[in-house]
């Protein structure tokens, strides 16, 4: 692959409901943030791409509701619809397509629909949607197969959430920093069984955006680019019922693919830190095993070992992860931004001491039905 | 914040998007739930590449990408094996059944994928393992509703 970099990156703070802005608004405060990390003025912006869901924004064809926002005026204007993560795959390949530099923004607001009605309308309007499936029912099912395969129990989960929610005191987007333990977890109310409410991420509104450029425009960026090494996606069946919901086998393929592409042989040595979309407790768990950064059936022992904590070997979402802001779409991006921060050295009190390598990863659909892993490095 | 804000309300403005949709259900599907309202039987289909029979049935093997052919269909469960459940704690206006209840994903005889539906009753003997049968409605108008729910055996 040419050489290209992350130059610029934006986010809002993550709040329940943002009421005073508009999503508009939104898009409109991350695209001029990123802008000005990069040191970019429109002229500079070769392409956009938004990534908007029509169900979330209540509005069909939804992207072209944002385009003056985006700094988009006038320019080739493009969408994915989907995790931010995947509309950051498309402005790479834009890139390397010779745009020179793509501006990728995600937005939604979380607060302004019902996330039940409009997580319920991912399924198959024949057999599923009346059965009355959600985002969160449908998780409690994959968490269901997985703990039961491996043995993991709910206190093991519940890990996941105390270290996200401390982590998050230390990032001034997050929405719910908190210091919990595994007993407040545990008697947080029931949602779906094994689902607690403290097992689950909020519901957000938020945007982020990041600008991707090749080598000739990241030179002219006003920091120090973060290159991308890798960056690679797969995707597993649409129906539940046809996946082994215990494995995250789309994972371990995407994670195969970008570390090959960025020459990484062992993840576990070779990544510094690593920013995941832990939705729920439990997914955090799945994710190390199907990044390779322990064996299947190994993300419990090595949560509860304190590896992926602040100042282990490998600390997963010293932002505090999905788990603490999670505006969805955006909230794939912010795991990028988040992990450019980290190689910058611009992460203020989550910074992960020399860090050099970083991975940034989303999901899509269902129970992870696809993921998209990136890897980032310094040099 | 603008200066004028301070003595501005916000105001919200609410509405809702309720459109109908007349979705085709298919050939295939409507074998399946033709299946399910004359006969309550429970049809599958199989690969005869890779082996697999899937419930609901398909076009095609999404595995092997092939037609399924028209000699694969078969009658699967309606007895299986739950190889995942959740009982849900708070009602939604969109299940069909108060809380509590179950969603489970049973892997039905005669069947290699797992096959969505809920259950009611008994919900503190459910578990992965725990062997369930199909319990049909009464009155069958060609839905996966036709399936009330799965019971414990």
């Amino acid at each position: 692959m040419e050489k290209a970099a992350i130059v610029g990156i934006g986010q809002t703070k993550y709040e329940r409901r943002k009421s005073g802005e508009i999503y508009y608004d939104l898009v409109y405060e991350v695209t001029t943030r990123a802008m000005e990390d990069a040191g970019y003025t429109l002229d500079d912006i070769g392409d956009v791409i938004t990534v908007s869901n029509d169900f979330w924004d209540g509005r069909t064809i939804s992207c072209m509701a944002v385009q003056e926002a985006a700094g988009a005026h006038d320019k080739n204007v493009s969408t994915v619809e989907g995790d931010g993560t995947l509309g950051a795959l498309y402005g790479l390949m834009r890139v390397l397509g010779g745009s020179g530099t793509t501006l990728i923004v995600a937005h939604s607001k979380g607060s302004e629909g019902d996330p039940r009605v409009i997580t319920n309308a991912m399924f198959d309007p024949v057999y599923h949607r009346s059965l009355g499936l959600d985002a969160v029912s449908s998780s409690a099912l994959q968490a269901s197969a997985y703990m039961s395969r491996y043995g993991v129990t709910e206190e093991q989960c519940a890990l996941v959430s105390v270290k996200n929610h401390k982590n998050a005191k230390n990032n001034p987007f997050a929405q719910l920093p908190m210091d919990i333990t595994v007993a407040d977890v545990m008697k947080s109310r029931k949602i779906a069984d094994p689902l607690k409410l403290l097992d689950c991420s909020p519901v957000s509104d938020g945007a982020a955006a990041i600008i991707i450029a090749d080598e000739k425009h990241a030179r002219k960026a006003r920091k120090k680019p973060v290159w991308i090494k890798g960056a690679a996606h797969c995707a597993d069946a649409y129906f539940l019922g046809d996946r082994n919901l215990a494995e995250a086998a789309s994972l371990r393929e995407a994670a195969k693919k970008a570390y090959a592409m960025a020459g990484i042989g062992n993840p576990a040595k070779e990544i510094d830190v690593a920013e995941l979309y832990d939705a729920f407790g439990y997914m955090e768990l799945m994710w190390l095993e199907g990044l390779g950064f322990c064996d299947p059936g190994g993300g419990a022992g090595m949560t509860e070992s304190g590896k992926t904590a602040m100042g282990g070997p490998i600390p997963v979402n010293p932002s505090g992860g999905v788990l603490s802001a999670h505006a969805v779409l955006a909230a794939g991006l912010a795991r990028i931004a988040e992990a450019v921060l980290q190689l910058r050295g611009e992460a203020g009190s989550r910074q992960v001491d020399g860090a050099r390598t970083s991975l940034a990863h989303g999901i899509n659909g269902p129970c992870g039905q696809s993921h998209c892993v990136w890897v980032l490095g310094k040099d | 914040m603008a200066s004028w804000l301070e003595n501005e309300e916000i105001l919200t403005r609410k509405g809702q998007i309720a459109m109908p949709y007349a979705w085709s259900v298919g050939e295939v599907g409507s074998r399946f739930l033709v299946g399910l309202r004359d006969e309550k039987r429970i049809l599958g289909n199989r690969c005869d590449k890779c082996g697999a029979t899937y419930v609901p049935p398909r076009k095609n093997c999404g595995v092997c990408f092939h037609d399924l052919p028209d000699d694969g269909w078969r009658e699967v469960g309606p007895e299986g094996v739950v190889t995942s459940c959740t009982v849900v704690r708070e009602d939604s206006p969109l299940a069909p059944a108060k809380a509590p209840f179950a969603y489970v994903i049973v892997k039905l005889d005669g069947a290699d994928v797992g096959f969505m539906h809920v259950v009611r009753d008994n919900l503190e003997k459910l578990a992965v393992g725990v062997r369930v049968a199909a319990r049909f409605r009464e009155a069958r108008e060609g839905s996966i509703l036709d399936i009330d729910s799965f019971v414990i055996l």
